[in-house]
């Protein structure tokens, strides 16, 4: 569904990807793990266009979306729930979910939308008018992944959703993501939380400074001892 | 609910509308002056608040866009008898020399030249942001204002234009602010509101969402500038008489000051700062002058009506960090619900 072949990226003078090759099939969630600086973000906002890359090329159902721009990308429905959930803090909690269906016209299909993301958020229609700000750290997560699903994508891009959460809200929030990816759409996670990312992964990739040290499938990465010894404190 | 609400606006907008004929009859050419400067800084504020409160945009342009607006409209409405009277120095551009519009086109015309400047503008300045955007938006507005002093056959130069036909009226200043409050209303009900909205509450997370910010910005601050131009016009048809110095600095701070003190980012903040503003400058006067308190006489101060403003406008920001209004609106349901609170408390 994606492919990602060779992926640079500078900032300034420093090169933040060297020329990373992922691959993530259809309806699958795939992981990409590695520490502070690795590259995984960066990752993520290549691919939205939000940054530009120097080389390489990125494929999205066959067709290259390199250089095409982030309004364009999120029509083919790619979309990304950002690293910190960067809700609307001051917007209501059904204007921000709103502004997540803004490139779509169908509305009655984003009412539909709109009824999917309650039953899977029920704490957000209680909340519908409340602004996203007054709510909990949780909750906001929760709002985050709803606005990005508003916009009815094929492929979401999680950036680190277990972000300065409680341990039991990111249990929350893993099965959340497990009954999206069931609901077929294609996962691309980003986590530090190494254990929880390749537990529900299919496949993973480990990054390090810029490149793809490891891949494999999430079980496989858990037992590898590099892996645990890295990112799993064993 | 909805019915009830649509009828108690309706009765609303029917007593403003006599509230209007009333001032009409009653005010002498003074107080008539302040009740449409009244409107102008309505329409202006509003202006500004498009950019500084819902986009988020800190823009202090707004002097140079009114000044495009106020000159386009004098120049297309003044007589050609008018035009050699003023241009005495040197002759007017031969083809401004015999265009006598009526007000309307004029008025049109010099709103949407000043969203053209806006536009021409937007595009390299809305790379900036905060601060630096602030001062190349005061940087543009100044040279706006430079240029104008010094194409003596164009804009008559540092003399200015006198002279301007009086056309700003109730029904003109009223008419246009109402104008205003309703496209500014349907514009943030509209997606195109929340889009603007959610580029000031964060830019990044909006770019996300697949809102292509930069294209939002420009559009918000063309059309910012094209109500801007409309009053700038409608205020030198006011005074009569424009002039370079005029379109200072000072001009877009007044305006600033409505909107911070209404609240960024609330239509109903800035339309009540805005009258409030207008009228208090003139109330004030007072201080200025000698006040005999019976046993003494206070000489009059010069200036003193500043004064007694900044303060008030500093306990205005000291209570209310977010101005009068915040970035709420006024809703007849927020309006019933405040009135009941008061109710309850009243028999204890």
């Amino acid at each position: 569904m994606l492919k990602v072949e060779n992926l640079t990226v500078h900032y300034g003078g420093i090169q933040a990807l060297q020329g990373i090759t992922l691959h993530v099939p259809h309806k699958r969630i795939i992981s990409l793990i590695g520490a502070n600086g690795a590259g995984k973000s960066t990752t993520l906002r290549t691919i939205m266009g939000l940054v530009k890359s120097s080389n390489g090329k990125i494929l999205y159902d066959g067709k290259d979306i390199t250089t095409e721009k982030t309004k364009n990308i999120v029509e083919t429905g790619v979309v990304m729930v950002p690293e910190g959930r960067r809700v609307f803090p001051n917007l209501t909690v059904m204007e921000n979910l709103i502004l997540g269906a803004y490139a779509r016209k169908d509305r009655e299909a984003i009412e539909r939308d709109k009824k999917r993301v309650f039953k899977l958020f029920p704490r957000l229609m209680e909340r519908e008018w409340q602004k996203a700000g007054t709510l909990s750290g949780g909750e906001q997560q929760m709002l985050a992944v709803g606005r990005a699903l508003m916009s009815d994508p094929k492929l979401l891009l999680m950036d680190e959703p277990s972000l300065g959460l409680a341990p039991l809200i990111v249990r929350d929030i893993f099965m959340i993501i497990r009954e999206i990816s069931e609901n077929g759409v294609t996962i691309l996670l980003v986590e530090q939380n190494a254990k929880a990312a390749l537990e529900i992964a299919d496949y993973g990739f480990v990054l390090e400074t810029g490149r793809v040290t490891l891949e494999g499938t999430g079980k496989e990465l858990l037992e590898n001892n590099d892996v645990k010894r890295a990112y799993l404190g064993d | 609910m909805k019915r009830k609400n649509s009828v108690l606006s309706f009765a609303g907008v029917v007593f403003c509308l006599l509230l209007l004929l009333l001032f009409n009859k009653t005010f002498d050419s003074y107080k008539m002056r302040i009740f449409n400067l009244c409107a102008i800084y309505i329409t202006l504020g509003l202006s500004l608040n498009l950019v500084n409160g819902f986009t988020g945009l800190f823009s202090l342009g707004h002097a140079g866009f009114m000044a495009v607006g106020a000159y386009t409209c004098a120049l297309l409405t003044l007589s050609p008898a008018n035009k050699e009277m003023n241009f005495f120095l040197q002759p007017i551009l031969p083809f401004l020399a015999n265009t006598e519009w009526p007000f309307f086109p004029a008025l049109l015309v010099s709103g949407l030249c000043a969203a053209i400047i806006g536009f021409l503008i937007a595009a390299p300045v809305l790379r900036l942001k905060d601060d630096y955007l602030a001062i190349a938006t005061l940087g543009f507005s100044e040279i706006i204002r430079v240029i104008f002093t010094n194409t003596q056959r164009l804009t008559n130069g540092a003399l200015g234009l006198k002279g301007l036909p009086n056309y700003t009226n109730v029904w003109w200043s009223w008419g246009v602010a109402a104008l205003t409050i309703v496209f500014m209303i349907r514009l943030m009900r509209g997606s195109y509101g929340k889009a603007l909205k959610s580029i000031r509450e964060d830019e990044i997370a909006a770019e996300a969402m697949g809102i292509d910010v930069f294209r939002h910005k420009v559009i918000s601050f063309t059309i910012s500038s094209f109500f801007a131009g409309i009053g700038g016009a409608l205020l030198g048809h006011l005074l009569g008489t424009i002039d370079p110095l005029m379109f200072r600095f000072l001009l877009t701070f007044n305006i600033l000051l409505i909107v911070v003190l209404g609240g960024i980012g609330s239509i109903t903040g800035t339309v009540i700062a805005a009258i409030v503003v207008t009228v208090l400058m003139e109330v004030l006067r007072v201080l200025d002058s000698s006040i005999d308190f019976g046993l003494f006489v206070m000489k009059g101060i010069p200036g003193l009506r500043m004064v007694i403003f900044s303060a008030l406008l500093m306990a205005v920001i000291l209570f209310y960090q977010r101005g009068l209004m915040g970035t709420n609106e006024f809703s007849w349901d927020s309006l019933g619900k405040r009135l009941r609170r008061i109710k309850k408390r009243g028999p204890k």
